[in-house]
């Protein structure tokens, strides 16, 4: 092939990722940077600083808002992990060939299911008229229906179920690479389980285990439907601040602000993720 | 492994419980789609079909609801159009970050997979805003409307469409760098032109992934909700058109009904790509 | 004429030289092989003439006309890849029919000319077969028709039987050679496994970092190889260093490492002083009384069964000596006193090669 045609090729391919990355990307993560620091003080007139933001720090709804947002993030991510982690391992490790198969899949069907209807099951078992405290007063464990809907507890059960399957994924397809000899290797050299899990199947499956990280924070501290589905509308999540600066109360410039804070923020913890466990964005997520 | 007969049954006991906890919002939304009752709930009412087929109020079926059929059709359009474009970009994306060599190539591959891990919720108002900046100024200085730049189907598209070219381009990049450089030449050697060779050789090669992509890329488009609700107009699709729904006139069991046609035609497809990925055998 | 030339070919690849300055003239319908170690660039070699790398200088020719302005698939020359590279997507009859297709020959003949050479590689009826419900062998042979089927003027084949098992490997050198005779082709065949060239070929190159060192009839190469490195890599022998002493004629006294000296026959231009190895093939030596120095004293090893090229490891100072014994001789055991013996013309004297040291 010619210099020349190799030349062309690569323009040719190379014009819709830049122009992808740069206008669907880029662009408009400046576009809202720039708006969030600008101020509507009349029609077409605005002053430019950084007054967004302070409204944002000073006031503490919003603050509160989004720290409770971030712990229960990272709750959520510890809890996907630790649920998690059984069942890859189950999957990778101790099935049999066929049934891995079957269950690798059993996993995957909510996957391929709209949150609205796994947060609408939940609704449908959870509350007050429910399945759940329906059955339970059938059997007269209690005396009358309960509400389960509408505290952290249920948010959280919720965007486990959410999240967890972007958890076992990416755990199931690093542990499923591991030789057993190493395990054998493990044991037949002295180690106890604690060393053999700490030592040598922990350090394994760190790729899988960051990438599953990483995946189930986003999506945690991005979602939407499940927290105000699920936990009515005091839930206070972030993502509906956002919302509601947008669409309910039409002040970009201040949903744009919210957006960058969330944004950074999400970054943050993920850059701080890679650095802790010495990975990176390429070799985690963009493995599977 | 060694271990105890009895830790291992409670360990599969907690495998069952786990899975009983997937699926057990599914089931409940799919049984009372089936049952003959004004609410999704218990008690049990009996077996009916209604909340899918009756024509007429109070137990309007969905398939003669004109605004969830209305979304069921707005999101299989955009689906399409947004699954063919991103498994088009997400080829090139593969061929150039596997065949070709150029500066950057690494930092623009991390920039590749960024758009996954920025929140739903911030791509979509960042398109809005950038797409309203432009549809502004368009307007204040050469007096052109862009309706196109308003929200509405074409900013979803694009929306949805900005992250999941990252989807579609890791998926057939898998399957490119599997590929044997060796059969290209092989084809050219036999005297096959670089046009011929792409069509008899390569391409047939990546079409198990495209078409995964695809399936892949359609559903997610399908159940997309934070990225779409900021960008959508009136022509809402069925995910915006159930929450609306949700929280305006209450959970009837159509919605269940809605769930339950949702559930089938995404298991279906998640089949056809599975069957589509797995190496064929004779 | 000759079928294929290639004259002072040259690749680079930045600082890095691949081949350098290369001639080759490869007379029509034989069988010609490159023999050299992996990274040697015999590949680079076959696919400059493929037309995949461009040279940096020098000419390659078809049938006497340079090819270097034809790109790949203009070129008559076709290739069998070291993994065979058969489409997996496609039958048996779709492969091979591929490069009729692309010539644009009618449907009606294809199918004939598809089914003759089926036919011809031993496979009759099998146009409908996927290509992995193939064997090993059965791919080979359908890698080959392929080619065979448009009749090209020069078959590469780069290492084809390397993924292949051993036994098998021995059967398709065999199958190779006859397949070859019967299309008469003019076969270009690279390879690392000296015995696959020197059972095929009729002449063989001896490829290294680049360069040829020797071109030759295999039993040239194998009687009279031209350097050290020729004499090391095509068939067995056991190398003694020492020095080069006094010189007469062409017969040389080498002094070993330890003092013992040993007399050969000084094969390139190694003058008295120069660090030299000595080789010899295990089945030139035997054990008991030769010529004075032509010898060596020492003590068996140990005895390796091998049927016919079982051998025998005398331990003489420093060295390892392999002797051939393909008789399997019962008079010998372990730790027993022995004398390893030569004729002085099948001692051969090499100026020491690069990289061989000390360690050796």
């Amino acid at each position: 092939m010619s210099r020349d045609a190799g030349r062309l090729s690569l323009i040719l391919l190379f014009t819709p990722f830049a122009l992808w990355i740069l206008l669907l990307i880029i662009l408009p993560q400046i576009g809202i940077g720039y708006v969030s620091i600008r101020e509507k003080v009349g029609i077409n007139t605005y002053e430019y600083g950084f007054k967004n933001y302070f409204d944002f720090i000073t006031e503490p709804v919003y603050r509160n808002t989004l720290l409770r947002t971030a712990w229960m993030s990272i709750l959520v991510t510890a809890l996907a992990l630790v649920i998690g982690f059984p069942i890859a391992w189950y999957i990778a490790k101790i099935a049999r060939e066929r049934s891995r198969a079957a269950l690798f899949l059993m996993c995957l069907i909510p996957l391929w299911v709209s949150d609205l209807v796994r947060a609408y099951g939940w609704i449908v078992l959870l509350r007050e008229t429910g399945v759940i405290s329906m059955t339970l007063v059938k059997w007269g464990i209690i005396s009358q229906p309960i509400e389960m809907l509408y505290n952290d507890m249920t948010v959280i059960i919720g965007l486990v179920y959410t999240v967890i399957l972007f958890m076992i994924v990416p755990l199931v397809s690093t542990l499923q690479g591991m030789d057993d000899a190493l395990l054998e290797a493990g044991y037949n050299l002295g180690g106890s389980r604690v060393t053999v899990f700490r030592r040598i199947i922990v350090p394994y499956a760190m790729p899988g285990i960051v990438a599953g990280c990483i995946i189930t924070f986003m999506l945690t501290a991005g979602s939407y439907l499940t927290p105000i589905l699920l936990g009515g509308k005091n839930s206070s999540w972030f993502t509906e601040q956002i919302y509601n600066q947008f669409i309910t109360r039409y002040n970009w410039e201040s949903g744009s602000a919210f957006g960058v804070s969330l944004l950074v923020f999400t970054s943050f913890v993920v850059w701080a993720g890679l650095r802790l466990t010495g990975q990176s964005l390429a070799t985690t997520v963009a493995k599977e | 492994m060694q271990g105890s007969a009895g830790l291992m049954w409670i360990y599969r006991g907690y495998v069952v419980a786990f899975f009983l906890y997937l699926v057990a919002p599914l089931v409940a939304a799919g049984v009372f789609a089936f049952n003959d009752s004004m609410f999704p709930s218990l008690p049990w009412n009996g077996f009916t079909w209604d909340w899918f087929f009756s024509p007429s109020e109070p137990k309007l079926g969905l398939f003669h609801d004109g605004r969830l059929l209305q979304g069921l059709g707005n999101s299989l359009y955009i689906g399409v159009i947004v699954a063919a474009l991103s498994v088009a970009v997400g080829t090139c994306n593969a061929f150039l970050f596997v065949r070709k060599e150029f500066r950057f190539k690494n930092a623009l591959y991390v920039l590749m997979v960024v758009p996954l891990v920025i929140p739903g919720v911030i791509l979509g108002i960042s398109i809005l805003v950038l797409a309203s900046t432009i549809a502004g100024l368009a307007d204040q200085w050469f007096g052109v409307f862009l309706t196109s730049l308003r929200p509405g189907i074409p900013l979803v598209v694009m929306g949805q469409f900005s992250f999941l070219v990252t989807i579609t381009s890791l998926v057939i990049i898998a399957r490119l760098e599997k590929f044997d450089i060796s059969l290209e030449e092989a084809a050219l050697n036999l005297g096959a032109s670089r046009y011929r060779t792409l069509s008899t050789v390569t391409l047939p090669f990546l079409f198990p992934a495209m078409f995964s992509a695809f399936v892949v890329a359609f559903l997610v488009s399908f159940e997309n909700f934070n990225t779409t609700l900021f960008l959508v107009g009136s022509d809402s699709p069925l995910t915006i058109t159930m929450y609306d729904r949700m929280v305006k006139a209450g959970s009837t069991p159509v919605l269940n009904a809605t769930s339950v046609v949702l559930m089938l035609g995404s298991g279906l497809l998640a089949l056809l790509s599975i069957f589509a990925q797995r190496p064929k055998r004779a | 004429m000759y079928d294929l030339s290639c004259t002072d070919l040259t690749k680079t690849f930045g600082t890095f030289t691949a081949v350098s300055d290369v001639s080759l003239d490869i007379p029509s319908g034989s069988f010609f092989s490159i023999l050299g170690p992996s990274g040697c660039g015999k590949t680079t070699l076959m696919r400059m003439i493929a037309g995949f790398e461009r040279p940096t200088s020098g000419d390659i020719a078809i049938k006497g006309e340079s090819v270097l302005k034809l790109p790949p698939n203009k070129r008559n020359v076709k290739m069998v890849f070291q993994h065979l590279a058969l489409f997996p997507m496609m039958t048996v009859g779709e492969n091979i029919a591929y490069g009729l297709r692309c010539r644009k020959e009618p449907k009606s003949e294809i199918a004939g000319k598809v089914a003759r050479v089926l036919d011809r590689v031993g496979l009759p009826g099998n146009e409908d077969k996927k290509i992995d419900q193939l064997s090993g062998g059965q791919k080979q042979r359908i890698a080959i028709a392929r080619c065979m089927v448009l009749e090209p003027d020069v078959l590469l084949l780069d290492e084809p039987l390397g993924a292949l098992d051993l036994k098998l490997r021995e059967h398709m050198k065999i199958e190779l050679k006859q397949l070859q005779h019967q299309f008469e082709t003019t076969f270009l065949y690279i390879t690392h496994d000296q015995s696959e060239a020197l059972v095929m070929s009729d002449n063989v190159a001896v490829m290294n970092t680049g360069r040829f060192e020797q071109i030759g009839a295999p039993k040239t190469l194998y009687d009279a190889p031209a350097s050290g490195f020729v004499a090391g890599f095509v068939g067995d022998a056991t190398v003694l260093e020492g020095k080069l002493g006094e010189v007469r004629g062409n017969q040389g006294r080498v002094i070993l490492e330890g003092g013992k000296e040993v007399i050969g026959t000084v094969s390139d231009g190694s003058k008295s002083g120069d660090a030299v190895e000595v080789f010899l093939r295990p089945e030139a030596l035997k054990l008991g009384e030769g010529e004075s120095g032509c010898q060596l004293g020492g003590k068996v090893e140990s005895l390796l069964f091998n049927g016919a090229s079982s051998r025998i490891l005398v331990q003489t100072g420093r060295n390892l000596i392999e002797v051939a014994d393909p008789e399997q001789r019962s008079d010998v055991g372990e730790g027993s006193a022995v004398t390893v013996s030569w004729t002085p013309d099948r001692a051969r004297i090499f100026a020491r090669r690069p990289g061989s040291g000390a360690a050796a």
